[in-house]
């Protein structure tokens, strides 16, 4: 664990459209809000930044790449300004395919990106549209070969899997060709019914299934030998790297790291204090800078629990000497029922170094997650 | 007054033909109620009222009325419990009468409940005034509806009365037919005191009220009784009449129908059909007629929230105290928890216990499938009587089980006979009785075994019948069935809420809907779970929940993280509250969910 790790995320909550299934902090025909944004952006950063160092920096959405390349880099600008940013450091900015022309790749470059996140989501027309995406599936994949093509040397593709009626068939096509892209990176989610969205109302009137558990383990199961085979590994449940390649801000979030969020609900966490701002853009423009919607103070027992729920999503799980560093007491020892009971399961895998997810396990690991919290 | 001048009569009729509106025009011609304070349905407001503890409800009202001989007549109206379940306590009223008036809706004609009640007022020996109702009705046929209810209890068409509680049409005419056909009381004052108990109640302010008639003697505040069957003692707080408003007297005295205050802390000291008699001078023998409830029908009640349980209790402590025939006892589940076994006179009775539970205490209850009592005869000889599925004897102890039969009748329109018919087939009915009544309605009459009826008995024959078909039902006793237990397990281990009794034909049936309806309900588990019925340890269906596969949160970044904390959290909390049956853990909503289904047939 790099004590050091500590990320910078900057919430950029404009949308063309809000898809169907997307519960995040987003919004479609706000456009007009850019400007004000930007510059209460600017103002966040300046007025809480304190110096320090910063390993990686994440720009989410939304979409990012709805503002120019040139807004962006004048965020990415202000941070190098305010905070120690490292020479290593990972900058990533997500993308949607219908804004990724090849004149926006090298644009980010030159701005300052060098990691880009691409929501290609499905190669399937019908599954997209189905998600509400507006892009086409040779666009997405367009947009992957044009990062890769404009110098990205880390691109990471969103999938996402389970879409009602999605076949086999089309989730393993989706997989082909988004590994022929030549991408280092694929986040894969199994499709999520959030409370809320107009996916969960269509759900609840019987308009369209719910996503079914079998047909989900069936489709991870073929995600996670396909990506093997291609040399991507899975180093987090939803997440597979070619080594090298992973993803540092988001392991700084499963490693317990603090993180800036500035933006519109962006969350922030350091030692234990998690905060959030405003979610509304306008709100957040008007309160600028004074943006801080609330905030929790994490007691030692739930922090320890958290840290312990979070490692065991990586790959390389609980490592049992740093965490007792860290937390004064050994995971075996302090849960010792849910631990023999998930090995016994066979969810978990035990030895003198870590407590990890077997293969099974990470398909199964918040039977015991449940426990540790 | 004079005992000459009294005349104490019901008015009887199948529900909603017209009773409340007529009694509303008798008590205007008496100015029992002063004009201004007159409302329709002015008894059943009195309900409503006395629900919200203002008011007792009169179950007999006094009046005045100036017949046309130009003599004053005292009326005393003796109100009926108006549903299929309480048909002892209607004839308990009607022990209180002299006489009763027979309303028929013109429109509708002669229903379930019209003739169950003229039985009833028959067997009793009461004169009865055949009257139709509702004539101001487009819909009425007067002149067919009368040739029925003529032929049915043989008289001349002609000499039955046509009146419109709405309009008051011929309602001053029933009158004078009523002081002059109905016969004044009998009854020495002077002999050793009997009267009839023919409804009790509980009111928070005082205490238990019981409506009275006297038979012999007479009664007065202060004076010791005791009631007879109960052998309760007591002291008079007050007598006194309705009219309409509680009003006291110095005494009532044979002939006389009013209210008597005994000074008694539960409706069971003071039951319906109990004879009360002078304790220094008591009467040689009660009254004839008394029944002591029995229930007939069994469900557990348990609050859906486990915290509400002795809330539930006080809630039936404080019903029992108004409702003599309502008897529970103590249950645990270990599919449901802490509960309640409870007995009903029937399904009605059990529907108003409910809704009266859930509006006035404000609980939420569930009710398990309704069940019967029944009597098991073991091979030692000896019989048991159960009223829980789940307490049944192992089956190799079992020589015979006995189930209650009750004797069924049913009017309904002549194109309805025969999905009538049907429905009575499926439930084991045998058809004991038919007629046309009419040339265009039937009666048919059936013995059923009474857990056929207590489902949804009701519910099929009125939609089979788009609403036209009534029915009124008894208990006639017990006869022998073949019936099996029927066990459903989970992972091997019995769910007592979903054992059942059912017939051997049923069984199967019984036993694959409550298997798929708990695969269906039940979430997954880390393994394989099965779900079978068994009679004894033979397995008759059997479905698998399947292992969960996937369990875990697909996203979890920055602005997730607490989230999904508290999600762990609240499910971690879930499974608290979860039914453990063996290695299995059930929410209890999907046993809940699994008896809701398992109400249809």
């Amino acid at each position: 664990m790099t004590t050091a790790a500590r990320g910078v995320y900057v919430h950029i909550p404009f949308c063309i459209v809000r898809c169907g299934y997307c519960d995040f902090n987003a919004y479609a025909g706000m456009d007009e809000l850019a400007d004000p944004y930007v510059d209460a952006l600017l103002k966040e950063i300046d007025d809480r930044a304190d110096g320090g160092v910063v390993t990686t920096v994440f720009f989410g959405g939304g979409t990012p790449t709805q503002l120019p390349p040139e807004q962006l880099g004048r965020i990415v600008q202000r941070i190098r300004e305010r905070f120690e940013v490292t020479s290593g450091v990972e900058i990533t900015v997500e993308a949607n395919p219908e804004t990724l022309e090849p004149g926006v790749a090298s644009g980010l470059l030159e701005n300052g990106f060098n990691r880009i996140s691409i929501g290609v989501q499905s190669t399937s027309a019908k599954v997209l549209q189905q998600l509400e995406r507006v892009h086409s599936s040779d666009r997405a994949i367009r947009a992957l070969e044009c990062a890769v093509a404009a110098g990205f040397e880390r691109v990471n593709a969103d999938l996402i899997y389970g879409t009602p009626g999605e076949t086999m068939q089309e989730w393993r096509a989706s997989l082909a060709r988004v590994l022929a892209t030549g991408v280092t990176h694929v986040s894969a989610y199994a499709l999520t019914v959030e409370e809320g969205t107009p996916l969960s109302l269509k759900v609840a009137r019987g308009d369209l299934p719910a996503p079914d558990e079998d047909d989900l383990a069936d489709k991870y199961d073929l995600l996670v030998e396909t990506l093997r085979d291609a040399g991507l590994e899975r180093y987090e449940v939803s997440n597979f790297a070619r080594e090298g390649h992973e993803c540092m801000h988001n392991i700084g979030y499963w490693k317990g790291a603090d993180y800036f969020g500035f933006g519109a609900g962006a969350h922030s966490h350091r030692a234990g204090r998690r905060s959030w701002n405003v979610r509304l853009p306008r709100t957040y423009i008007d309160r600028s800078p004074s943006v801080e919607d609330g905030f929790e103070t994490l007691e030692p027992e739930q922090r320890r629990g958290e840290a312990a729920v979070l490692a065991l999503r990586l790959a390389q799980g609980i490592r049992r000497k740093d965490f007792s560093q860290m937390w004064g007491s050994d995971p075996v020892e302090l849960w010792p029922g849910p631990i023999a009971g998930g090995a016994d399961g066979g969810i978990l895998h035990v030895d003198d170094d870590t407590v990890r997810c077997t293969d099974k396990g990470f398909l199964l690991m918040d039977g015991v997650a449940r426990e540790l919290v | 007054m004079e005992r000459m001048l009294t005349r104490s009569f019901s008015l009887i009729a199948h529900v909603d033909h017209g009773k409340s509106t007529l009694a509303d025009r008798i008590l205007q011609l008496c100015n029992a109620v002063p004009e201004r304070e007159m409302r329709e349905q002015y008894l059943d407001r009195m309900d409503l009222e006395r629900e919200r503890g203002i008011t007792i409800k009169a179950q007999a009202i006094r009046m005045e009325y100036p017949a046309s001989d130009g003599k004053i007549y005292e009326l005393n109206l003796i109100d009926t419990p108006g549903h299929v379940d309480f048909s002892y306590e209607v004839s308990r009223s009607l022990a209180a009468c002299d006489g009763v008036v027979l309303l028929v809706d013109a429109a509708q004609g002669v229903e379930a409940q019209t003739l169950a009640n003229l039985y009833l007022a028959i067997e009793a020996g009461l004169e009865v005034i055949p009257v139709l109702n509702k004539i101001d009705l487009p819909a009425a046929e007067p002149d067919r509806v009368g040739n029925e209810l003529a032929t049915l209890i043989g008289s001349p068409a002609e000499s039955i009365l046509r009146v419109s509680g709405k309009t008051g049409a011929g309602v001053k005419e029933l009158l004078d037919s009523i002081v002059t056909r109905i016969p004044p009381p009998s009854g020495d004052p002077e002999a050793a005191t009997k009267a009839l108990i023919f409804d009790s109640t509980y009111d928070n302010y005082r205490g238990v009220v019981t409506f009275v008639r006297v038979v012999e003697g007479k009664l007065r505040a202060k004076s010791k009784v005791k009631m007879m069957a109960t052998a309760t003692f007591a002291e008079i707080e007050e007598v006194g009449v309705f009219a309409p408003n509680m009003r006291p007297v110095e005494m009532l005295v044979a002939g006389d129908v009013g209210y008597v205050i005994p000074g008694v802390k539960n409706v069971r000291q003071a039951t319906v059909g109990d004879t009360i008699t002078d304790a220094a001078k008591p009467a040689a023998e009660p009254l004839a007629g008394y029944r002591e409830p029995k229930p007939m029908v069994w469900a557990g009640l348990y609050p859906t929230d486990g915290d509400q349980y002795p809330d539930l209790r006080e809630a039936l402590e404080k019903l029992q105290l108004n409702d003599a025939a309502l008897v529970y006892e103590p249950e645990t589940s270990q599919a449901l928890g802490f509960g309640f076994r409870c007995g009903f006179l029937g399904l009605l009775h059990m529907d108003i216990v409910r809704e009266r539970l859930e509006r006035e205490f404000d609980l939420e209850l569930l009710v398990t499938t309704p069940s019967v009592a029944y009597e098991i005869v073991r091979t030692a000889g000896d019989i048991l009587s159960v009223h829980n599925p789940a307490e049944m004897p192992d089956p190799g102890s079992i020589a015979e089980i006995r189930e209650p039969v009750a004797a069924v009748m049913v009017i309904a329109p002549r194109e309805y006979v025969g999905t009538l018919m049907e429905l009575c087939q499926e439930r084991r009915a045998e058809l004991k009785e038919m007629h046309y009544l009419s040339e265009e309605r039937v009666e048919l009459r059936y013995h059923i075994p009474l857990a056929e009826m207590i489902v949804d008995f009701f519910d099929q024959l009125k939609s089979r019948t788009r609403g036209y078909g009534s029915l009124d039902y008894e208990p006639v006793g017990y006869r022998a069935g073949d019936l099996v237990k029927v066990e459903i397990l989970l992972h091997s281990n019995p769910v007592d809420a979903f054992s059942a009794i059912v017939h051997k034909d049923q069984a199967f049936n019984y036993g694959r809907r409550m298997t798929e309806k708990l695969r269906e309900l039940i979430p997954r588990q880390q393994f394989d779970v099965a779900v079978q019925a068994a009679i004894g340890s033979r397995i008759i269906a059997r479905e698998t929940i399947k292992a969960r596969r996937k369990d875990v949160l697909a996203k979890c970044y920055g602005g997730d993280v607490s989230r999904k904390r508290k999600l762990l959290e609240k499910q971690k909390a879930g499974k608290k509250r979860m039914k453990q049956v063996g290695a299995v853990e059930v929410p209890q909503e999907a046993f809940m969910a699994a008896l809701r289904l398992g109400d249809g047939k």
